[in-house]
């Protein structure tokens, strides 16, 4: 566990995640769901709430919206209801938002959360996870719409999941691990695309605090719309102490909704709560409840993939990898997959080392995911057999992955035309350590003298001079004998 | 003055036999309709492209396609349902101008089968109302008194048909608007089951209350267009799945061993005007005459149906009509300084005050701390209602009522006294809140005006309901009287 967040209160969190649902249309109407169209050209009567316009339920939203609950241990309720929630605003056609409200499509489920790198876990445990649409978008920019507002409907109706966990957390850190385990998991189902910067992941948070041992729950705040991990850890902080000041000179925390400040790093109250809107939800008269009958909900259990936890676990007892690389590999399915594929002609651990090392660095340098990697899989272990069998070394190969990442290409054909084949044909090596023993002749007397470190530098004179290629134990076995050491 | 058209079936046999066609019938609709504007029935006509229908539908004629029994038959369709490129208004100042890019799925029925809609009717704003009265564009009138309403909310559908302008109009049902104004005006209207026809593109007052149907002068003439706008829509969540019976086949003219139930609780003499029930009393004695036997069951939740539906249909309506809120569409303030101020002045200035009355009673019934006391225990109410009719229908087939305790009320007489409106629509909500079909059928005359038989079924079935009307019919021709002819 991670250091306790203040050293006077324990700090209690519940987060809401809007998660937008991977669906090619929206959640109750034919438009498409898509990004970057100009405004108003993803939309259809339906999500423009037309006159006379029916709401059909999008049965792809719900498969998907099975998908996590299931990975995410939830009961799914055979029977589940769409509200309105009414309230008036420019950027919601219909004049409510289609949800669950009483009913919603799943309850109850956990989240394993790794705090620390030590694998340490931690069981969040999720309340509900229900279905509903986004709403559209209003556009104040002066530059775009003068003095008027405009409205973008392109966003309204794209389906969303909402997943509500108990009010299990007890830090930022912790907060922010659950987002990206539960992001990780919705990635790993193909429920949602889960990308924060296209809006299509947000968080809102509640937050308490409470002396330690104290049993029953503070008053708790609600933070609105963290759009990044880092400032969701950001926010919780500056509410921890704009709550903790309070605590300490004995006043008392008002329920109230707060916005997060990048800039200033505070948090400013938006309403409180006894301005709260009354919402007037009531069932949807224009949709019948969602039935799910267990074969239903069997069919999409039988399409999940293996999930990060079980698949983490197989690593380990079955491949052998350390705890650690099988953590990271398993953190994306995509990730895994490219493992497993490579891993096949492979020694596991061999090929685990080399996509940590080497393939995940040299995507991170460009802000890149695996998903965006140009090598395949197969031809990492192409690479990993050369480097095997001595054909090349590995500091020449672990130098071409950077440009394979990024442009692919086959690594066999590239050790070629480049020339990179180990040198371990005796004559060109031996050339090479003669001339290095000659050009540093006072080196090799201080070998002769016992300071054994000498032979690495001379190790390393010579692999320069073979531009890297030298074959590392031919190299070593040359130089004993032009030492006149005899075989060692 | 333009003679009034006959019944559906005789513009049918007429075409058929090639002794009228399509575009004379739609010329003869369109100067009955001129001949009758007095009657403020119609809201909007659509005679260029009614007459290039009907050119289109005579030609389909003479090369032997005929679409359907409605091919080339002039209709009339409430003026709530949308048609791509035409103005649809709900007789509302805040949809005013409001053009609709899409078509709903009854109206693309309809011109599937070759109907061809003169034009859009009269009704009271957004359907809320019993008289007709409530219309931007002033109040329709009953062709059988001039002083009085022809009924609501679908007053202008059952004028038109009335006054022989069309054989057959489109009317929506959400509590009565179409059985009651059949009743005052002397024609048939059919609310078909919950569900069973669908709304997409229907402008929604309550959604789960709402429902399409037609008038004629017959329960055979509404049978054909039933059966032309009937059946499962996947646009629709609430249309029923079921493939809709075709009613035209099921009418036998037998009513041997119907058992008919009469609700006692209906036919309690205070409420009901006595020419009324002297009517109804014998259309049932009638009917059994003919074979059917008469039985007395019990809804004994039926006190409560009026307050049950005007909770649950002023809650959805509060919610459904939040849409129109000038950002969008239709009519929107002009000087507004704020958003608060640009909601509130275009739906002060938009809505008539039954729209307004209804918009405030729905928000206040779904108010945080009254949901619970009124929409919830109205939907445990409504649910009661439902299970009254189950148990009637296992000791009957049909049920039998007045449609409206009285006949057609004068214009003005209740525009100030809302709840005496609403207390009038005591014998139509209920099909409403269960679900069940129901039509009304001219039976008889009260001090010289229409009264209404009310036949409910057991949900779906509409095909035994209209089979016991036909066969009304064809003991007692009430519906072939025609309201006097003015001047």
């Amino acid at each position: 566990m991670s250091a306790p967040p203040h050293p006077d209160y324990e700090v209690v969190i519940g987060l809401e995640v809007h998660a937008q649902l991977r669906t090619r249309s929206k959640l109750f109407s034919p438009a498409p769901v898509t990004y970057g169209l100009p405004p108003n050209h993803a939309v259809h009567p339906i999500c423009l709430a037309l006159p006379g316009v029916l709401p059909v339920l999008n049965g792809g939203a719900v498969e998907l919206a099975i998908r996590v609950a299931l990975a995410s241990h939830c009961e799914i309720q055979s029977r589940s209801v769409f509200a309105r929630k009414n309230y008036f605003y420019p950027d919601l056609p219909k004049g409510y938002q289609i949800s669950q409200y009483e009913e919603p499509i799943a309850t109850g489920g956990w989240l394993d959360v790794r705090v620390d790198g030590n694998g340490a876990r931690r069981r969040v445990r999720l309340t509900r996870i229900h279905m509903e649409e986004d709403a559209g978008k209003s556009i104040h920019d002066a530059a775009i719409a003068g003095g008027a507002t405009h409205v973008d409907l392109n966003r309204a109706g794209v389906p969303l999941l909402e997943i509500v966990s108990e009010p299990d957390l007890r830090s930022p850190v912790e907060a922010a691990a659950y987002l990206r385990a539960l992001r990780s998991l919705l990635r790993y189902v193909d429920a949602s695309d889960a990308d924060l910067e296209r809006g299509n992941f947000r968080c809102d948070a509640n937050i308490s605090l409470r002396r330690h041992g104290e049993s029953r729950l503070g008053t708790r705040t609600e933070l609105k719309n963290l759009n990044s991990f880092r400032f969701v850890e950001a926010a919780l902080e500056a509410e921890i102490r704009r709550q903790a000041r309070i605590l300490d000179d004995g006043g008392r925390v008002v329920q109230a909704t707060l916005h997060f400040d990048p800039q200033s790093g505070r948090t400013r109250v938006l309403r409180l709560k006894e301005n709260a809107d009354d919402y007037r939800y009531f069932p949807d008269p224009d949709l019948v409840p969602l039935v799910l009958s267990d074969a239903q909900i069997e069919r999409v259990r039988s399409t999940l993939p293996e999930l990060a936890d079980a698949r983490c676990e197989r690593f380990v007892l079955e491949h052998g990898l350390a705890e650690e690389d099988a953590r990271l590999l398993c953190e994306s399915r995509a990730l895994a997959d490219f493992y497993e594929a490579a891993r096949t002609r492979h020694g596991d651990a061999d090929v685990a080392k080399w996509i940590r090392r080497d393939v995940l660095h040299a995507l991170a340098e460009h802000g890149l995911e695996i998903e965006a990697s140009r090598l395949a899989p197969e031809a990492l272990a192409d690479l990993v057999d050369a480097v095997r069998s001595g054909r090349v070394t590995a500091q020449s190969a672990r130098a071409l992955v950077p440009e394979l990442v990024l442009s692919g290409g086959d690594p066999l054909r590239l050790v070629r035309e480049r020339g990179l084949e180990a040198v371990s044909d005796t004559s060109a090596l031996e050339a090479a350590v003669d001339a290095v023993l000659r050009e540093h002749a006072s080196h090799v007397e201080r070998l002769r003298a016992g300071e054994v470190k000498v032979r690495n530098f001379l190790i390393g004179q010579v692999m320069k001079r073979t531009g890297g290629k030298a074959d590392p134990a031919a190299l070593r076995r040359v130089l004993a004998q032009r030492l006149g050491e005899g075989a060692s | 003055m333009a003679a009034p058209l006959g019944t559906l079936r005789e513009c049918r046999e007429a075409l058929a036999a090639g002794a009228t066609s399509s575009s004379a019938l739609v010329e003869q609709s369109l100067a009955r309709a001129e001949a009758c504007a007095h009657l403020r029935a119609f809201v909007r006509l659509r005679a260029d492209a009614a007459r290039a229908e009907a050119r289109e539908s005579d030609r389909r004629r003479a090369r032997g396609e005929v679409r359907s029994p409605l091919d080339g038959i002039p209709i009339a369709v409430k003026d709530i349902l949308v048609r791509a490129g035409e103005e649809t208004t709900c007789a509302s100042k805040i949809l005013e101008g409001f053009v609709s890019p899409y078509t709903s799925t009854v109206m693309e029925r309809l011109e599937a089968a070759g109907a061809i809609s003169i034009g859009a009717t009269n009704m009271d704003e957004f359907a809320m109302g019993s008289s007709t009265e409530h219309s931007v564009y002033g109040p329709s009138r009953n062709p059988w008194d001039l002083a009085r309403t022809p009924g609501g909310s679908s007053g202008g559908s059952a004028a038109a048909v009335a006054a022989g302008i069309v054989p057959a109009a489109i009317g929506t049902d959400t509590g009565g608007s179409i059985r009651q104004p059949a009743s005052f005006c002397g024609v048939v209207g059919l609310k078909p089951t919950y569900g069973r026809v669908s709304r997409y593109g229907l402008v929604a007052f309550a959604s789960s209350l709402d429902q399409i149907g037609c008038f004629a002068r017959s329960a055979e003439d509404v049978a054909v267009v039933q059966d032309v706008i009937a059946g499962h829509d996947p646009r629709d969540s609430t249309s029923i799945p079921e493939p809709a019976p075709r009613c035209s086949n099921a009418l036998d003219g037998d009513v041997a061993g119907l058992v008919i139930g009469l609700p006692r609780e209906y036919y309690e003499p205070a409420g009901i005007e006595p020419g009324v029930l002297a009517a109804v009393r014998e259309a049932t004695a009638a009917l059994e005459r003919a074979g059917a036997k008469l039985r007395e069951v019990s809804l004994p939740h039926s006190e409560h149906a009026v307050a049950t539906y005007y909770l649950i249909a002023t809650a959805e309506a509060s919610s459904n009509l939040a849409r129109y809120d000038g950002v969008r569409y239709g009519h929107r303030a002009q000087g507004a300084h704020s958003l608060s101020e640009m909601y509130r002045k275009t739906r002060s200035e938009g809505f008539g005050p039954e729209v307004k009355r209804r918009i405030v009673l729905g928000t206040y019934v779904l108010s945080a701390g009254y949901y619970d006391a009124y929409y919830r225990k109205a939907q445990q109410v409504r649910t009661l209602i439902r299970r009254d009719f189950e148990a009637a229908f296992r000791g009957c087939d049909l049920i039998a009522t007045p449609t409206m305790p009285e006949t057609a009320f004068r214009i003005g007489e209740r525009t100030e006294d809302p709840l005496r409106m609403y207390l009038s629509d005591v014998y139509t909500v209920s099909a409403n809140l269960a679900g069940l079909p129901g039509v009304s059928l001219p039976c008889g005359f009260a001090s010289g005006l229409p009264v209404g038989l009310q036949l409910l079924a057991s949900p779906l079935d509409e095909a035994r309901l209209l089979r016991a009307a036909d066969a009304y019919q064809r003991l007692a021709a009430h519906h072939l009287a025609r309201p006097p002819e003015r001047g």
